[in-house]
C-alpha cells in the first residue's frame, strides 16, 4: 500500500517538533511585541514634542527600520553584535532585539499619528486644568490614543508573527526550520512531505493570524465614540 | 481698596509678522466681572487665551495677584491651578466619567484627598443639577450638560479667577440659558472674579461690571458695564451694539 503523505506529520516526534518550533516563533514575537510597544509608546510621545532635534533623530530611526529589510536587521544583530561589540547572546535573543527595535520604530509612528489626531482642544483643556506634560499624556492623551491605535497595532502584530518565518536565516529552530529538516529527513519515504509539512505550517500561521486580523477589522468598523 | 487679581500692561502679541494684540492694558479686581466684547476677529479669544498662557506674547507684562508672571511653561502650569478656564467646545475627556473628569486635576495636580474632592464635586454637581450623571460618560450628555460639567471641573480647582471663552457659542439656544444662569450665580453668590468673552449681549449687560470693547486687536474703550450698553463712549461701539439685536 502506498504511503499516505500526511503520515509524515506523525512520524516519530515530528508533530511535537513542529509545535515546538511554532512555540519558539510565537514567544519571540510576543516578547518582541511587549518590548517594542512599550518603547514605541515612549518614542511616539517624544515625536509629538516640539523639539526639532529629537523629532529628526526619531524620524531617522523610524525610516531606518522601515527601509532596511527585516532579514538584514536579523543578520546585523546576529553577526555584527557578537563580532564588533562582544555581545554574545543566543540567536533567539538577538532576534528579540532586532524585532523589538523594528516594532518600536513602526509603533512610534502609530502612536504619533494617534496622538496628533486627538483634537487640540483636549490638550488645551488639560493644560488649562494645570496638568503637566506627563500628566496630560498619562491621563488624557494616551488613553484616547490607544483606542485609535488598536487596529494598526493588531495589524503590526500579525506582521511580526508572519515575519518570524525569517528566523531560520539565523539558525533558530522555528517552525519553518523544523519543517525543512523534517522534509529533508523524510524525502525518501514521503516524496509529498513538502506539501503536507508546509500545508500544516500554513494552517498554523493562519490559525494565529486570522483571528487577529478579524479583530482589527472589527475594531476599525466600529471605531467611533 | 479692592484686591487686584490680574493686571495686564502694554501687552503685544504677534502671529509671525502679524500683530494680533496691540498695547493691551487693563486690570481686574477681586469679585469683578469683565466682559470682552467686539466683532469676530477682534482678538477677544486671543486675549483671554493669553491670560492663562495658552498663547505666548512678545511684549508687555501680566501680573497675577500683584506678582509679575514669568512666562515660562512651569510658571504657567502652576498659575493655571488658580486660573480656571472653560472653552467653547467644552472638551470633557471622553475616556473618563464625569466624576473622574472633575477629580483628575484636584487629585493629581493639587494632590488633594480624593474623598474630600468627591464630596465637593457632588455638591457642585447638585448645583448644576447633574448629580445623577456623575458616573456617565461625556458622550451620554448633551452639549449644555457637558458645558455645565466643564464649569464644575474648573471650579473644583478652587480658582481665583475664571475665564470663559464663548462658552455658549456652540450650544443649542435652549441650552444657553442654563449655562448662563450658572455663570450669573457664580458672580452673585460666590463673587467669583471672571473674565468673559461672549456674544450674548443681554447676558453681558446683566453681568458685566466692566466692558472692554476690542477691535482689530486694540481695546477701543473700557467702560463700566451699565454705561457701556446705555452710552458707549466710541461711535464704533455704538454701531456694534446697534448691529446686535437683543
Amino acid at each position: 500500500m502506498a504511503h499516505s503523505g500526511i503520515n509524515v506529520l506523525f512520524e516519530g516526534t515530528n508533530f511535537a517538533r513542529l509545535m515546538g518550533g511554532l512555540w519558539t516563533a510565537v514567544w519571540i514575537a510576543a516578547i518582541s511585541l511587549i518590548i517594542g510597544l512599550a518603547l514605541g509608546t515612549i518614542l511616539g510621545m517624544l515625536r509629538t514634542l516640539h523639539n526639532r532635534v529629537i523629532r529628526f533623530i526619531l524620524l531617522m530611526y523610524l525610516e531606518f527600520f522601515r527601509i532596511v529589510p527585516t532579514v538584514v536587521l536579523l543578520f546585523l544583530a546576529y553577526y555584527i553584535l557578537p563580532r564588533q561589540f562582544n555581545v554574545n547572546w543566543p540567536a533567539t535573543w538577538m532576534a528579540v532585539l532586532a524585532f523589538s527595535l523594528w516594532v518600536s520604530a513602526e509603533f512610534s509612528d502609530i502612536v504619533r499619528g494617534a496622538l496628533e489626531s486627538i483634537p487640540v482642544h483636549q490638550r488645551e483643556s488639560g493644560l488649562a486644568l494645570g496638568l503637566n506634560q506627563w500628566q496630560l499624556f498619562r491621563y488624557v492623551l494616551l488613553p484616547q490614543a490607544i483606542r485609535l491605535e488598536l487596529p494598526a497595532t493588531i495589524n503590526l502584530a500579525t506582521r511580526v508573527i508572519k515575519t518570524t518565518s525569517l528566523l531560520l536565516m539565523i539558525s533558530i529552530m522555528d517552525v519553518i526550520n523544523v519543517g525543512q529538516q523534517i522534509i529533508e529527513a523524510n524525502n525518501q519515504n514521503y516524496p509529498t512531505g513538502v506539501f503536507w509539512v508546509y500545508g500544516l505550517i500554513f494552517i498554523l500561521y493562519f490559525i494565529i493570524d486570522y483571528p487577529l486580523s478579524r479583530w482589527a477589522k472589527h475594531l476599525t468598523a466600529k471605531q467611533k465614540y | 481698596m479692592a484686591e487686584e487679581i490680574l493686571k495686564v500692561e502694554h501687552l503685544d502679541k504677534y502671529y509671525g509678522d502679524w500683530q494680533a494684540l496691540h498695547d493691551i492694558n487693563f486690570s481686574i479686581n477681586k469679585g469683578e466681572v469683565v466682559t470682552l466684547l467686539g466683532p469676530s476677529g477682534s482678538g477677544k479669544s486671543t486675549l483671554i487665551r493669553t491670560l492663562n498662557g495658552l498663547e505666548s506674547y512678545r511684549k508687555g507684562t501680566i501680573y497675577f495677584q500683584g506678582k509679575k508672571v514669568d512666562p515660562n511653561p512651569k510658571e504657567w502650569q502652576a498659575l493655571r491651578q488658580k486660573i480656571g478656564m472653560v472653552f467653547q467646545s467644552y472638551d470633557l475627556f471622553p475616556n473618563l466619567t464625569v466624576m473622574d473628569n472633575i477629580l483628575l486635576a484636584p487629585t493629581k495636580v493639587q494632590g488633594r484627598d480624593k474623598e474630600e474632592v468627591r464630596k465637593e464635586a457632588l455638591a457642585l454637581l447638585d448645583r448644576v443639577e447633574l448629580r445623577k450623571h456623575a458616573d456617565s460618560y461625556p458622550r451620554q450628555l448633551s452639549g449644555g450638560q457637558k458645558q455645565r460639567i466643564a464649569i464644575v471641573r474648573a471650579l473644583a480647582m478652587h480658582p481665583e479667577l475664571m475665564l470663559f471663552d464663548e462658552v455658549t457659542a456652540s450650544l443649542d439656544p435652549e441650552m444657553v440659558r442654563g449655562v448662563l444662569k450658572i455663570i450669573k450665580e457664580l458672580s452673585d453668590q460666590d463673587h467669583m472674579t471672571m473674565i468673559i468673552v461672549t456674544h450674548e449681549m443681554n447676558f453681558a449687560a446683566k453681568i458685566a461690571d466692566k466692558v472692554l470693547f476690542l477691535e482689530k486687536g486694540k481695546i477701543l474703550e473700557e467702560t463700566p458695564g451699565k454705561q457701556f450698553f446705555d452710552h458707549p463712549q466710541t461711535d464704533r461701539a455704538a454701531e456694534f451694539l446697534n448691529s446686535m439685536d437683543f
